[in-house]
């Protein structure tokens, strides 16, 4: 797990998740917690994917784009590369404001 | 290493990311014309290729699927993880592994190059895209990352010419230290030791590409901002979904209009052909064989090359200019809707091509259930080997009239709207199935988008010559050998004293046609439709050329000349026409469709269950179409 405690929400307290970003929002990775994320992967999984696609402690994030319906997913930039992902699982991701 | 495996080349790997341009330098180093495209998840399986390197020694080289990590999440992912492993039967681990990364993404890249280090074996590692890097702005300092690594590093430009002359030079280096090292260390060549990550290793690796980046590159580069403000269009949630749909329109419109004329050309150039022969050769069997059976039914088939390559163009530039991954983005939601995978989009894509690529492109998806959704409706997508048809259909049936000021014709929207109406079945099909079988949540979009890269147009070109070259090849082999047969099963026996009707009726494949008659009656379909079916399941497009053929043979003198649109016009009735369309729309899928689906799901089950769902779906619709147009026309 990620080492920073969150409450069973998934998300810090104060703090917001990358699910809940609007459009041009840029933010920092403080963690990554998959609990209280529904998917259909083995325990651990999502977490690690995140991580593998550069979804860690200390990236840089900005929402670029936002798809149609519901605004969902979004497209956003993780330092020097774009990712798309669903608003769903990005509630994985921990932010806070960028610096 | 036994004696005898120091006789073999020496196997080289190579391995990185998706999408960081493994296929590119593997056709840079071997020459071949393997697909190289702007979006992850290209290569599905791996290639071997060969070259020889600058000090004369003979390599092998594999090309592998991009992944991120060696814990394969997919099919494709698990081809890299055991060739990297050497968990392949028979087969050792590569003797050197080339690590390619994308130099404008090093953070994302650098650290399957560091899970893989661990594996102790030789390592090169090839930093790729240098010219888009530059672009950039990028500085990277090779020299200290290759001491902070602690392994060769050499910047390639895999799509420049001699753009990897220092990775050759490399590769003999690496080699000859690696045949050293293999030589006093025996265990190189058991599978080497590795082990799932857990989240803590990766969180390790991470640290340490951020200590590489920190020490050896001075600056990362801005991000492509032309990217960004095209994306800010594309990816608008409105204009982005209506860009697409017309992007999609816009290629079935073209597939018509641009063809229209090339296709006129060899129209004249094949029954100019057709006219010599019968005007040089005397009357006869080899005269009939040579006009009739091959002119007539390659000739009916050749005639639709523009229209594939119309097709392919625009393909081959959506696949170059990075699109594809953004299809994918914009329509997740939407293909959510019926359950599947907005990756599924790509697969989808390809199968208008052809289905067995399109099955093949699956393998990107990780989860099986999707997977299998997928490659259960690709074949509804409406392949360029069933575009002949419906070209000849719509040319037999549907006026030439222009629309809304001459800006679409009618063929083109009847074109459309049967492409739509696989698609839409498609749909329907994947919501049932995920409703039922496939139940289940969808896998999680985590997709990298791409930079947009311009398409280079020799590419395109090299692409489309490369279909051209397969079209053909086709029609002069598979179909042409068809067609003999067919105008040999159309010819003989000949008719009987007195009779009346043309020879044709009294031939093997009337009686084959008159057979299947009574079966297909009900949907309206001929007994001359009935016997192009059959070639028809080995490759699609021969039941045109089987029209071809059966028409010409029962034409009397006068007819002769007419095109067999003409022919189709005169002798059937319009509900006939458009229930053979609305057959095709789902046309029981060819042999090769058949056996890819076999051999991606490891069984007949699935191609079975495909047939029968498939002529299933084709009979009904044809039924439909059938007594719903008789009774209102
Ligand atoms: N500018 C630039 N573009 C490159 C270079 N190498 C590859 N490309 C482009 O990068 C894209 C991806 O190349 P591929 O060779 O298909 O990538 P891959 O690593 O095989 O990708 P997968 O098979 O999906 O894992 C294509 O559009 C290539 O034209 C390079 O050195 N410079
Ligand atoms: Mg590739």
């Amino acid at each position: 797990m990620s080492g920073h405690p969150t409450p069973e929400t998934g998300q810090s307290p104060g703090g917001r998740h990358l699910g809940e970003l609007k459009k041009g929002e840029r933010a920092r990775v403080t963690g990554v917690d998959e609990r209280g994320v529904v998917t259909t992967l083995p325990e651990g999984e999502l977490e690690r994917r995140m991580i593998e696609m550069g979804l860690v402690e200390g990236s840089h994030v900005e929402v670029l784009h936002e798809a149609f319906p519901g605004r969902d997913p979004i497209a956003i930039r993780v330092n020097e590369h774009t990712l798309a992902l669903r608003r769903a699982e990005a509630r994985a991701v921990l932010v806070a404001p960028a610096a | 290493m036994s004696v005898l495996d120091s006789a073999l080349p020496p196997r080289i790997a190579l391995v990185g990311n998706p999408n960081c341009g493994k296929t590119a330098l593997f056709n840079a180093l071997t020459g071949s014309r393997q697909k190289v495209a702007n979006y992850p998840g290209v290569t599905v399986e791996r290639k071997i290729g060969h070259f020889v390197s600058p000090l004369g020694r003979r390599v092998q080289v594999i090309d592998l699927p991009g992944t991120y990590s060696l814990r394969a999440r997919s099919p494709d992912e698990e081809v890299t993880r055991d060739v990297v492993l050497g968990r392949f039967s028979h087969e050792d681990s590569p003797d050197l592994l080339v690590c390619v990364a994308d130099a404008t993404n090093l953070r994302l890249n650098l650290r399957l190059v560091v899970e893989l280090k661990r594996l102790g074996r030789p390592i090169i590692l090839a930093l790729n895209m240098m010219d888009a890097a530059e672009k950039r702005g990028c500085r990277i300092d090779a020299a200290a990352l290759s001491a902070a690594l602690g392994v060769p590093v050499v910047p390639t430009v895999a799509i420049r010419r001699g753009g990897v002359q220092p990775l050759l030079e490399q590769i003999d280096g690496a080699m000859a230290m690696a045949s050293d090292a293999a030589a006093d260390a025996a265990e190189n060549s058991a599978p080497c030791g590795w082990s799932e990550p857990s989240s803590r290793d990766l969180r390790a690796y991470h640290q340490e590409v951020e200590g590489l980046l920190a020490g050896c590159v001075a600056d990362a580069g801005l991000p492509p901002l032309a990217t960004r403000r095209v994306d800010a269009v594309l990816l608008h949630p409105v204009f982005g979904l209506a860009f697409l749909f017309l992007v999609l329109f816009l290629m079935f419109q073209a597939v018509f209009a641009w063809a229209e004329a090339p296709m006129n050309l060899i129209d004249g150039a094949v029954s100019g052909l057709k006219d010599w022969v019968a005007a040089t050769l005397p009357d006869g069997a080899l005269r009939s064989l040579l006009t009739d059976g091959i002119i007539a039914g390659v000739g009916s088939v050749v005639i639709f090359l523009p229209q594939i390559l119309v097709l392919f163009f625009f393909i081959l530039v959506l696949e170059a200019t990075g699109y594809l991954a953004r299809a994918a983005f914009l329509l997740d939601r939407l293909m959510g809707g019926v359950g599947l995978h907005g990756r599924a989009f790509i697969p989808l894509l390809s199968s208008f091509a052809c289905a067995v690529p399109g099955v093949m492109a699956a393998r990107t998806i990780e989860n099986r259930a999707d997977r299998l959704a997928t490659i259960m409706i690709a074949p509804l997508m409406t392949c360029s080997a069933r575009l002949p048809v419906y070209t000849l259909l719509i040319a037999a049936f549907v006026p030439d009239r222009p629309l809304l000021g001459g800006l679409v014709g009618l063929p083109g929207l009847v074109m459309f709207a049967l492409y739509a109406a696989g698609i839409l079945s498609a749909l329907a099909v994947a919501f049932v199935l995920k409703g039922t079988v496939f139940k289940g949540a969808r896998e999680p979009l985590l997709m990298e988008l791409p930079a947009y890269r311009l398409p280079n147009p020799r590419d395109i070109a090299l692409g489309l010559f490369e279909r051209a070259k397969v079209f053909l090849a086709r029609a002069g082999t598979t179909i042409f050998a068809l067609m003999i047969v067919m105008w040999f099963l159309a010819s003989f026996p000949g008719a009987p004293e007195g009779a009346t009707e043309p020879a044709i009726q009294y031939s093997i494949a009337g009686m084959i046609g008159h057979a299947l008659e009574p079966l297909l009656a009900p949907i309206g379909f001929t007994w001359q439709i009935a016997v192009a079916l059959v070639p028809g399941i080995a490759a699609r497009e021969v039941a045109v050329g089987v029209l071809g053929t059966i028409y010409a043979l029962s034409e009397s003198g006068d007819a002769l000349q007419s095109s067999l649109a003409g022919a189709l016009a005169a002798s059937w009735s319009l509900p006939t026409a458009l229930s053979l369309l609305a057959w095709y729309v789902f046309a029981p899928q060819c042999v090769a469709t058949l056996s890819v689906v076999k051999r991606e799901t490891n069984g007949w089950f699935w191609p079975a269950v495909m047939f029968a769902y498939m002529i299933t779906l084709a009979y009904g619709a044809s039924f439909i179409t059938y007594r719903v147009a008789s009774a209102l026309l």
